[in-house]
């Protein structure tokens, strides 16, 4: 092993020459600079003119004294509380049996895909209709087939809710799933082999093998899917509205109800900027997670 | 493989345990897969299911349509309905801001990250983390200043305002991707292209972006169907009809209570096909570009 190792090391030692053309940087800043001024214009412009929105006192005042606020902030950690691990828990349980190789269980993992390879549109629209309480397709099942009434699924303020968090989990699970899949799929196959030669049982190779393995890009999952569904607006926006009696907003649709709804402009992006006590912590542990890897 | 463990004496009460236990596991395995099967196709047999409703019958809740029709989609093509009196120039708004989007996306980003990643730059490092920055703003929490400053640039109301908005978004991530891809390709070949002497644009042509094919393939797909499923930021930025893209199309049956649902499930089957026909066609690619890297976080 040493000897096999040995010469990489030699060669990672010694810092590659390079041949430098004259222009090389010049080149370089040729090639970087449109997605600068991209970003100066489209990112660093836009955040900059948002705090500048968001930096009245008033507004915030105004955003404390709404209970609607309080709640849809509640809303939204319950959202990511629920939605998020339930989703990741669930992607690391199917990204196991998807992992097997039989021909069945791969056509059904080409299937699995399907949530997420349709756009959300239709599908959070066929949901909302499905869920219709009078004319729904599943209460009409569940009337015919046990004679039971259905519940209120999109007008009780609850049960809108948990379905909102079930669609939104429907529609990014297959991506999650895809993930630890490939996690699971890097995990070298001799660690299983050794594991099975000292007997130990499918929950021991779990536990001792596939999740040391596997915890960080599961953390990691867990932290990326936290800041992309606190801004899922689709999930929410499109199945409820925020109704019924703007109970289910969470600060994603919110905002956009302040600033375009209310015309409150200020208010609408301080409302955004209450998640930035939490946002902003969870972006500089990924991007030390994600972008120490590229140097 | 777990009996060879086993104790030898009772062989034969152990194998129809291992049988039992065998045909049990089996039968588990195939419960679940139906339990996924339903839980995927459910919501998608409802929009077909609904598609193929008569108007007048969409109120019955019913599991399949009495009168099953085609009649919802020859009225989305005909553009016979009040909500769809421009479905056809809505849908190619839909595909001129997607692929405007995916043009955009990809060649800001092949050369972004070229410069980045194989012209040694100063501050390739800072721009590299700032796109990754921007990867994690969730984009619904911009929207509102992003409104503002389109209205400051004069673009509100455009297609051009909904290309920007995409464009902002996907970049960072092509960025992201492409520099994961192209650490995985020798820097000896730049050398030995510099060495025949050629110049950087040569190299970017020749070497990096054939190589980079399947990394490309993945990041435009993303660009494009990113573009094509937005609904917010087309809400905000487009407020004409004759701007719409479909998205919004859909939207706007919801304005009132009693709209026509199968219309609108049509409506929605036709705009979702391509999607998905193209997110099978290069899947193979997806899942290297979005796993790119992922597996050694």
């Amino acid at each position: 092993m040493a000897v096999s190792v040995a010469p990489g090391r030699a060669v990672e030692a010694a810092p590659p020459r390079r041949v430098r053309w004259s222009g090389e940087t010049a080149w370089g800043v040729a090639f970087v600079t449109p997605y600068v001024v991209l970003f100066a214009a489209l990112v660093v412009w836009p955040v900059a003119y948002g705090f500048w929105l968001g930096a009245s006192p008033s507004a915030f005042a105004t955003l404390f004294a709404d209970p609607i606020y309080l709640e849809s902030a509640w809303n939204t950690v319950v959202f990511l509380a629920l939605g998020v691990n339930l989703k990741l828990f669930l992607a690391l349980l199917l990204s196991g049996y998807l992992a097997q190789s039989r021909p069945w269980i791969r056509w059904l993992s080409v299937l699995f895909l399907l949530p997420w390879a349709v756009p959300s549109i239709p599908t959070i629209f066929s949901f909302r209709w499905m869920l219709n309480s009078e004319w729904g397709m599943l209460n009409g099942l569940l009337w015919e087939l046990f004679g039971i009434e259905g519940p209120w699924w999109l007008v009780d303020p609850q049960l809108a809710f948990g379905s909102v968090i079930f669609v939104h989990v429907w529609k990014y699970l297959p991506f999650w799933t895809l993930i630890l899949l490939a996690g699971r799929m890097a995990i070298p196959t001799d660690l299983y082999e050794a594991a099975t030669i000292d007997g130990a049982s499918p929950l021991q190779k779990f536990l001792f093998v596939t999740w040391p393995q596997l915890k960080n890009l599961y953390v990691t999952s867990t932290l990326l899917s936290t800041i992309w569904s606190l801004g899922d607006f689709n999930s929410v926006y499109l199945l409820t509205g925020g109704g019924p009696a703007e109970k289910t907003h969470v600060l994603a649709t919110l905002g956009i109800r302040y600033a375009f709804n209310l015309h409150q402009i200020d208010v609408g992006v301080a409302c955004v900027m209450t998640a930035l006590p939490f946002l902003v912590p969870l972006v500089v542990i990924l991007i030390r997670r994600l972008g120490g890897r590229v140097q | 493989m777990a009996t060879s463990s086993l104790p030898r004496a009772p062989l034969i009460k152990s194998a129809t345990t291992y049988a039992v236990r065998r045909g049990l596991f089996e039968a588990g395995q195939i419960l679940l897969g139906l339990v996924i099967l339903v839980w995927v196709l459910l919501p998608i047999y409802h929009m077909v299911m609904l598609s193929l409703t008569p108007i007048n019958e969409a109120f019955g809740g019913r599991f399949w349509p009495d009168n099953p029709t085609l009649e919802n989609f020859h009225t989305v093509f005909t553009q016979n309905h009040f909500f769809l009196e421009r479905f056809w120039l809505q849908l190619a708004n839909s595909v001129v801001v997607a692929l405007a989007t995916m043009a955009l996306v990809l060649v800001v980003a092949t050369l972004a990250s070229f410069a980045i990643g194989r012209l040694k730059m100063p501050g390739g490092h800072v721009i590299s983390n700032l796109a990754l920055l921007t990867y994690l703003i969730p984009m619904a929490f911009l929207a509102i200043p992003f409104y503002r400053i389109m209205a400051q640039y004069g673009i509100l109301n455009t297609r051009t305002a909904l290309v920007l908005a995409m464009s902002t978004f996907a970049i960072p991530y092509a960025i992201w991707v492409l520099r994961q891809y192209s650490e995985n390709v020798p820097f000896e070949l730049d050398e030995a292209a510099k060495v025949d002497g050629a110049s950087p644009w040569q190299i970017l042509w020749l070497v990096y972006v054939p190589l980079l094919r399947p990394a490309l393939i993945a990041i435009g797909t993303y660009a494009l169907l990113l573009a094509w499923n937005e609904y917010l930021y087309a809400f905000l930025l487009l407020s004409t009809a004759n701007q719409h893209t479909i998205p919004l199309t859909m939207g706007y049956f919801l304005v009132t209570d009693d709209s026509p649902w199968p219309l609108l499930m049509a409506t929605a089957i036709i705009y979702a096909l391509p999607p998905a026909a193209l997110y099978y066609a290069v899947r193979r690619y997806m899942v290297t570009g979005l796993t790119a890297g992922a597996t050694k976080a």
